[in-house]
């Protein structure tokens, strides 16, 4: 057992601290304000090797573990959320399942560049009635002779309005449940694809996501990704995947409502001294300092099975219903130690608060963690 | 980093949940009914290794490290609490004597600890009005030739009654933590009075007693490093403390989770099983999530302090998040077993008891977190 970093996960962890402190921490106040998209950002990211982290070198990735995607997701998030979620999808939710389940030839294409962070890929699986339950989705793909042709709609999908391809979940068979799903690569210029407005969210402000319609789009039936009937997999051992990201993000945005917290505390002075002499404060403190810790030994344990290759659903879904009610609980209690500030735009604490509050609802809500991690703990 | 376990580690929790399961279980019941305290395991226990499981083969330990001790407590704490405390305050007396004795009281007092020839050690440092704040202790040493002189009385003394080799904080001189001192003391030593046994709410089967000192003369080769040492020994040995209370914590947690799925899959509600239910579900999926955490948090912390790395933050967080969960997930345990959540026919009740220490010992749950604040502050500034 051993609990230390090795030293390329260090350097990552350095590098990623660095880029947030020059080009995130300064900007994310306004890009949450504005609602822009951060194009020099995801540019940095591509750059840094930070747009497919796990996947291997020869198709275009970093080649590195998911300790290291682990512990980039955190800091590029304590930067900025909305750049974190970005990051998130390209890594886990688009590029992990077409590293998992692509042929070499749908590599070359549809991994390479989305990889390498020339181009931006998204997933496609929430429907407007159909999230956390998968086979309640109702787009549909008929085969004609060598094409597929796909009628639907897609909702809430992060990146949806930057994307080049998306990993579409259909219905091929309706009979079969979970069974009938097939997961597809469309790239988004397909005739037939229709975007929608990006979404007016609460937080995350800067990371786009909208909905998505498919009218008669022909999609080749080279490009099922995986084989037909087996979309529910593809996206199940995504989610899980997904998930470790998503709890990453939760850790960096809780992080930094601590540290904006700590240091506020020691400025801020009532009754004749800074608010952290106030044992009130400095338990609040504690607690999240406290929480934070518990929450990344999770992430990482749920890092290190991923990097094993043995099954992680368990500890991929305790590690992102902790880290995302804990960053909720975190950055409430940060917004309280600002007291009236914390209200204010002026400070970041309001916006870690509505950073936060999503990570308990996207990527399976807090409740679909508990039905898989009982569904688990009560199989034997 | 990796969070596989050893050999060594993966032997000694084997050595422990065997031990555990076939000698200790099966007579929790009875022993926290008649409060009887197990002096018999306690020999067993001393074969196995698991009475200085940190410690080095010469001195009688394990040589297992701090890992392989914190598993080993938590198989233990998951059959009966109030063995694996007395097994904690024994292994913690050794180390102490270990890391800060000369060879001679190593030679001596270690032995008797790991091979059991002590039954087990005491670590008498609370006082009627001294707790978490060891610089408001009164017991006075007054050194006269070659002895010191002890006078004064401390509570709350785990194993008081039955321990062979003690560590007894007393005053040599002025006020607060400085002119704190450690000694070692024997069991049955002239003018050391075992005083009234605790009834207590939970741990019953651990022996906890109040001691009188009324002149009682230590050798003054007994005195554990220099004068005025003693507080710096007290933290150190209750920074240690806590991983293995942490770990207490998570084995107690553990017993009520398991127990906890195993009635809710049997009992039968509205024609279905409880664990059918998605509250009861609920409830389980949030009582292993922090379970998983307060191990995670505990086996660092105990992997820190065997790398010789600072580990003061992670020991206080490992034992504030466990105890504060094991309480948490053991209401819950009780919750879900509805009315036998409540009898001593099923053993929920007991480990409800039994956690509830657990955020007050060895640093209440806010002495804890003013450790941490304090760290966090000096971290992050």
């Amino acid at each position: 057992m051993n609990f230390e970093l090795t030293d390329i996960q260090r350097e990552i962890q350095r590098l990623c601290r660095e880029f947030a402190a020059k080009e995130l921490i300064p900007n994310a106040r306004k890009w949450d304000e504005t609602h822009a998209w951060p194009t020099d950002a995801v540019k940095k990211l591509a750059e840094l090797s930070l747009l497919g982290v796990a996947v291997p070198e020869k198709h275009g990735g970093a080649g590195l573990d998911n300790v290291c995607y682990a512990i980039a997701m955190e800091e590029i998030s304590r930067g900025c959320a909305s750049t974190g979620v970005i990051m998130s999808v390209n890594n886990s939710l688009y590029c992990d399942p077409v590293s998992k389940f692509g042929t070499e030839e749908q590599k070359e294409q549809f991994l390479k560049p989305f990889a390498s962070g020339e181009k931006l890929g998204c997933f496609g699986l929430t429907e407007p009635e159909a999230g956390s339950d998968a086979a309640a989705q109702k787009t549909v793909a008929v085969r004609r002779g060598d094409e597929y042709v796909i009628n639907g709609s897609k909702n809430w999908i992060t990146n949806g309005p930057k994307a080049d391809a998306i990993v579409l979940f259909t219905m091929t068979n309706k009979e079969a449940g979970n069974k009938g799903i097939t997961a597809f690569l469309v790239p988004t210029n397909t005739p037939g694809f229709i975007r929608a407005e990006p979404d007016k969210k609460m937080g995350i402000s800067a990371a786009w996501s909208c909905s998505m319609f498919f009218e008669d789009m022909r999609v080749p039936a080279k490009n099922i990704l995986g084989k037909e009937g087996e979309g529910f997999k593809v996206a199940m051992s995504t989610l899980d995947g997904g998930r470790i990201g998503i709890a990453s993000q939760a850790l960096g945005i809780a992080r930094a409502a601590l540290e904006e917290a700590v240091r506020y505390s020691g400025e801020r002075k009532s009754f004749g001294k800074p608010i952290r002499e106030h044992q009130a404060i400095q338990f609040m403190i504690a607690d999240m300092a406290t929480e934070i810790d518990a929450a990344r030994l999770l992430v990482w344990n749920a890092a290190l099975l991923k990097d094993k290759g043995v099954r992680h659903s368990q500890e991929s879904a305790m590690a992102k219903l902790y880290a995302s009610e804990m960053a909720s609980r975190v950055a409430n209690k940060a917004l309280q130690v600002h007291g009236g500030m914390g209200y204010s735009k002026e400070m970041d604490a309001e916006r870690h608060v509505r950073d936060a509050r999503i990570t308990e609802i996207y990527e399976g809500t807090s409740e679909i963690q508990r039905i898989v991690i009982s569904a688990n703990l009560l199989k034997d | 980093m990796n969070l596989e376990l050893t050999e060594t580690q993966t032997l000694i929790r084997d050595t422990a949940r065997k031990f555990a399961r076939e000698r200790v279980a099966p007579q929790a019941r009875a022993m926290d009914r008649e409060e009887r305290f197990p002096t018999e395991l306690f020999r067993e226990l001393a074969e196995l290794g698991l009475l200085g499981v940190n410690l080095p083969s010469k001195y009688g330990g394990a040589e297992a490290g701090v890992v392989a001790y914190a598993l080993a407590m938590m198989e233990m704490a998951a059959a009966d609490a109030s063995v694996s405390v007395a097994m904690a305050v024994t292994n913690m007396c050794a180390e102490l004597i270990h890391a800060f004795g000369t060879d001679a009281q190593r030679e001596k007092y270690v032995t008797r600890l790991t091979l059991g020839e002590a039954v087990v050690g005491s670590f008498a440092l609370s006082e009627p009005h001294a707790g978490s704040d060891p610089g408001a202790l009164l017991t006075s040493a007054v050194k006269r030739g070659d002895r010191y002189v002890l006078n004064g009385s401390k509570q709350w003394i785990t194993s008081g009654a039955h321990a062979g080799v003690m560590v007894v904080w007393a005053r040599t001189s002025g006020t607060g933590n400085k002119g704190l001192s450690c000694f070692i003391v024997e069991g049955g030593t002239k003018g050391l009075h075992i005083g009234r046994h605790e009834d207590k709410m939970g741990l019953r089967a651990s022996n906890t007693v109040a001691l009188t000192f009324e002149d009682c003369e230590v050798p003054a080769e007994n005195l554990l490093g220099k004068e005025g040492d003693g507080f710096k020994l007290a933290m150190t040995a209750l920074d240690g403390g806590r991983i293995g209370i942490a770990a207490q914590a998570c084995g107690v947690a553990r017993a009520a989770m398991e127990a906890t799925v195993s009635y809710t899959k049997d009992r039968k509600a509205f024609g279905e099983a409880v664990a059918e239910f998605q509250a009861p579900r609920f409830m389980m999926a949030d009582m292993k999530t922090q379970l998983s955490a307060a191990e995670l948090l505990t086996l660092r912390a105990a992997y820190l302090k065997e790398q010789k790395q600072p580990f003061t933050r992670e020991a206080s967080m490992a034992k504030l998040f466990a105890s504060e969960t094991s309480n948490r997930v053991c209401d819950k345990a009780v919750q879900l077993h509805g009315g036998y959540g409540y009898i001593d026919e099923f053993p929920v009740e007991r480990y409800f008891r039994d956690a509830r220490v657990q955020t007050i010992y060895e640093g209440t749950s806010e002495v804890q977190r003013l450790v941490i604040a304090r760290e966090t502050f000096r971290l992050i500034g």
